[in-house]
């Protein structure tokens, strides 16, 4: 059997050490009417037929290397430098498990640590955990975390609409038991102005995204207003973020934000059909005691050698059960390893680069498009590295025409989720998009552009 | 040994990658919007490598040796999974293309829906959880919301045998509801007059891990399951025992109507460091339509076969972006293939057998408080006659010394000084008998000289770390960066 060493005198030997004659003697607590069933599952492959059999499998579907991608919304495409991969495939990482046991496992300790220290220099933050699950859950954990801040007596949460319509689903998946309300979000012209006025004295949190789900940027400025309104009620400022943004624009430190969360799949960590990525999740330090998850802090050895341990666990599940600010326990370590490689890779000036990489090719492209008659860009705010495009044919089927005959991945359905932008593009455009692609793309839209004219897509 | 920080080698100027220039014209950046500074450190390519790889040789892995951590099931991770896992077919698919260009990778999380089903008894089954506490919670999110639906809103009352994992309790409290403790029986049991005295129609359930954390199976188990069905209650499986229960029986068909599968346990996926894992969540047909999505269905009216998305009618909502920790999810599948019904079924056998041999090696040494044959793991008290002062914790560090990761120590928490031992099936007997060797010898030391003991570890990188100091507010350092 593969992965089983034991031979038949093996057994034969351990069998009589245990005083039993037969393997099946020991499952006699199992009730004899439902022991050993027949399983049915596919005859067992050796290593050779699933290595041809998965390569063929996974070719039957069209991957971002055999098509050009302006698809973002969430799960994003970016470049990843060869040593992450390199790095966090060393068997030493990924096959050790939760560092509980400092003494043999000061690697993962001190990557987690390094990790937490490089997010909170991203963030403008001065503490962040190991991660969460998904940018979403890590969402979620922020509505749950600034819920205990407010002793579980604030009862409502805001959240802007152009907050991940996911990260909204999930925060109230999670929060269904807990009382609390999720508001704010089901008017698409609630902007932060319309956000800080919902604010009051029964509001836990106030959460936007910046950029936003549309790509739309926030200037420091009126970020800070909201922030101070927010603080006003008492309550606290979460911001949502793109962690490539955040190479080139003002972290969320910087103007007011108390709990910074976001997706960190962007951070080396390929696009894996939607996983594994990873949550990052920063805060004020003086929140720090009521957040989910692992936390790791410097501490000494026995001889004053300076070490990595789990710290604060007095808030998780192992040791509070039922009192645990969060049932996490397994969360997304290699993925915050990937991440923490990649920050490091990329270091001060690369990530700017990157940043920027992204800003002008996506401007090039929203200028490009927006020269092609019919064709729209949504408002008149700074964006990043997405954008809204106002299409004069429905969009779902100007994206299969330019899959079909483009090779184009065109970009996010808006209608999708908001119905009253049912006209709405989402294109993103990263450093992995070349200028001849975004032009195939521009001539893929003329072709389709002007209103209800010529190049109907049927 | 220790290494300096990233922070502490970087230098201004370096680079560990460089970037083309764009191929695009410039522009102009938003004035008012930019950060003035960004205080990543900055490495060449090569002193990243040598960070990381110095790093990675402070660890102890399953690849570097013996790490029988107690519930974790820390077995050998084939490495063909990862091969699998790095095809570009399935890392290079963006979540959001349509169905109809990601037809492979929905062939595989299919056929995984339909593997897991079988092997535990559910039909229905959703991918989306990330991890065994993430399944737990969608798991009791859907009973309480199915007895909802029934109107049955005065429920609210989970029960928690004392011997469960905290992710357990921690559930409970997330979802809303109230954690009532169930004792145990002096046979390490669920106690069923505990149970019976707790049940009402108050109940939303049970949660019960079989076999549970002693690593024994629940010996009424069935008569647990129908007491808490006839209060009106589901059942609630936690699964991370399942290394066990493989082709040896299905969890549904003794009563359990929800239970997360920990892929990262049973199916051989690596743990990481910490996950990422895969939490699936399988359920009686009855709550099928409370799953989280969207599940991989076939589309029905279609000529040839094609699979799409479907989110069922009730559902409790999403509990993560998009459908899974599809890597994850990759691995799996590839494990169960290459093992079929007979190799799974081998598990189990070679895990139980594995963790009953290692118990006789060292049975009457270390205190067995519930002396019965064990599952694939089993839990000993760290507490050595003639060595009073010696602790779980102190046997544990000594291990170490051994080249050996030790138990989990201090759970399941109705053990005293608890060590839970789980050897899993792709240890060979070589290894069990030096492990078995290295706790006799320690049970000596103890009494000989327990200032070794107490000591240890004497041979890690690093000794006995502060945690207090790590957590205290005066000297609690959480990031290099900041003043924090
Ligand atoms: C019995 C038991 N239940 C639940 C869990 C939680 O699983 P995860 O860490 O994957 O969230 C664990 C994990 O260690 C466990 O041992």
């Amino acid at each position: 059997m593969p992965y089983i060493p034991n031979t038949d005198a093996d057994r034969a030997a351990m069998l009589a050490a245990i005083g039993v004659e037969r393997i099946e003697d020991l499952f006699h607590d199992v009730p004899e009417e439902v022991r050993f069933p027949m399983l049915e599952l596919p005859d067992p492959l050796s290593e050779l037929e699933i290595q041809q059999e998965l390569l063929m499998l996974s070719e039957v579907s069209i991957d971002l290397n055999h098509t050009a991608c302006f698809l973002g919304a969430g799960a994003y495409r970016h470049f990843i430098p060869s040593v992450v991969d390199q790095l966090i495939s060393r068997g030493e990482f990924y096959t050790a498990y939760t560092p509980y046991q400092p003494e043999i496992s000061q690697g993962t300790l001190q990557a987690i640590f390094e990790y937490q220290s490089m997010i909170c220099a991203l963030t403008g933050m001065e503490a962040a955990n190991a991660s969460h699950y998904d940018g979403a859950t890590a969402v979620a954990e922020a509505v749950i975390t600034a819920f205990n801040v407010g002793r579980r007596k604030r009862k409502k949460a805001i959240l802007s609409p152009m907050l991940h319509p996911q990260y909204r689903a999930v925060a109230r998946t999670y929060t269904q038991g807990m009382g609390l309300t999720l508001i704010g979000d089901d008017d698409l012209s609630n902007g932060v102005d319309a956000l800080a006025a919902l604010c009051d004295g029964d509001t836990a949190c106030v959460i936007v995204q910046n950029p936003d789900f549309l790509g739309q940027l926030y200037s420091p400025a009126e970020m800070q207003t909201l922030a101070d309104a927010v603080h006003g009620c008492g309550a606290l400022l979460v911001v949502a973020a793109d962690p490539i943004s955040l190479g080139l624009f003002a972290p969320p430190g910087d103007y007011g934000a108390d709990i910074v969360v976001g997706e960190g799949q962007p951070l080396g960590n390929p696009i894996s059909f939607g996983g594994p990525y990873l949550g990052f999740f920063a805060c004020r330090k003086r929140y720090v005691r009521s957040v989910a998850g692992r936390i790791v802090g410097e501490t000494v050895d026995t001889q004053g050698r300076r070490g990595f341990v789990l710290a604060l666990s007095t808030r998780e599940q192992h040791i509070r059960r039922e009192k645990a600010s969060s049932n996490i326990c397994t969360n997304q370590a290699l993925c915050a390893l990937a991440a923490g490689v990649y920050l490091a890779a990329m270091g001060k000036r690369g990530l700017r680069q990157v940043a920027e990489l992204c800003y002008h090719k996506a401007h090039y492209a929203a200028a490009e498009i927006a020269k092609l008659p019919g064709y729209e860009i949504m408002g008149d705010r700074p964006f990043f590295k997405e954008f809204v495009v106002r299409c004069p044919q429905p969009v779902d089927k100007m994206l299969r025409y330019l899959l079909d005959d483009w090779a184009i991945l065109g970009g996010y359905e808006l209608g999708r989720d908001y119905p009253e932008l049912d006209d709405g593009l989402l294109v993103c455009v990263t450093e992995m998009n070349s200028r001849e692609k975004i032009d195939e793309l521009v001539e893929a839209l003329a072709e389709l552009g002007g209103p209800r004219q010529g190049g109907e897509v049927s | 040994m220790t290494e300096p920080l990233l922070y502490e080698i970087s230098s201004p100027g370096r680079r560990g990658c460089r970037l083309p220039q764009p191929d695009v014209q410039r522009e102009e950046l938003p004035a008012g919007f930019l950060r003035d500074d960004l205080p990543l450190p900055e490495v060449s390519e090569m002193d990243l490598v040598r960070h990381y790889v110095h790093l990675s040789q402070l660890n102890h892995a399953v690849d570097t040796g013996f790490y029988p951590l107690g519930s974790c099931t820390m077995k050998y991770n084939p490495r063909v999974n990862e091969a699998i896992s790095h095809l570009p077919g399935f890392t290079q698919l963006h979540p959001l293309q349509p169905p109809d260009t990601v037809q492979g990778a929905l062939v595989l999380l299919y056929e995984l829906q339909e593997f897991l089903g079988e092997i535990s008894g559910f039909p229905g089954i959703s991918l989306q959880p990330a991890a065994g506490a993430h399944g737990e919670m969608t798991g009791v999110l859907i009973m309480r919301k199915a007895l909802y639906d029934r109107g049955e809103t005065q429920r609210n009352v989970i029960l928690v045998p004392d011997s469960a994992h905290g992710t357990n309790p921690a559930t409970t409290t997330m979802s809303g509801l109230k954690v009532v403790q169930i004792a145990s029986d002096a046979a390490g049991n669920v106690d069923l007059d505990a149970l019976r005295v707790h049940l009402s129609d108050q109940v939303v359930g049970l949660m019960l891990t079989n076999p549970n954390t002693l690593g024994l199976f629940d010996e009424q188990v069935l008569e647990v399951t129908r007491l808490v069905h006839e209060a009106g209650g589901l059942v609630y499986g936690d699964g991370a025992n399942l290394n066990a229960m493989l082709g040896i029986c299905k969890p549904a068909d003794l009563g359990f109507d929800v239970m997360h599968f920990n892929l990262h346990k049973t199916f051989g996926t690596p743990h990481g460091g910490g996950g990422p894992g895969a939490g699936p969540v399988g359920v009686t047909a009855e709550l099928a339509t409370f799953l989280p999505g969207p599940i991989v269905v076939e589309q029905e009216d279609e000529e040839s076969p094609f699979l799409t998305w479907h989110v069922p009618e009730k559902s409790i909502g999403p509990v993560k972006s998009f459908y899974g920790n599809f890597g994850v999810l990759v691995r799996a599948y590839t494990y169960i293939r290459m093992l079929g019904a007979e190799g799974l079924r081998r598990v189990a056998e070679n895990a139980v057998l594995n963790a009953n041999y290692l118990l006789s090696r060292i049975r009457g040494v270390y205190p067995l408080p519930y002396d019965r044959t064990c599952m694939h793991e089993f839990v000993v008290e760290g507490r050595i006659e003639g060595a009073p002062d010696v602790r779980a914790l102190d046997i544990s560090k000594r291990l170490m010394d051994y080249g050996f990761h030790p138990p989990t120590n201090y759970f399941p928490l109705i053990v005293p000084e608890a060590l839970m031992i789980e050897p899993t099936e792709t240890e060979s007997k070589e290894t069990l008998d030096a492990f078995a060797e290295a706790l006799l010898k320690i049970a000596e030391e103890a009494r000989e000289d327990p200032e070794l003991l107490h000591n240890a570890p004497h041979t890690t990188p690093l000794g006995r770390l502060d945690e207090v100091r790590a957590s205290h507010p005066k000297t609690m350092r959480l990031c290099y960066t900041q003043e924090c």
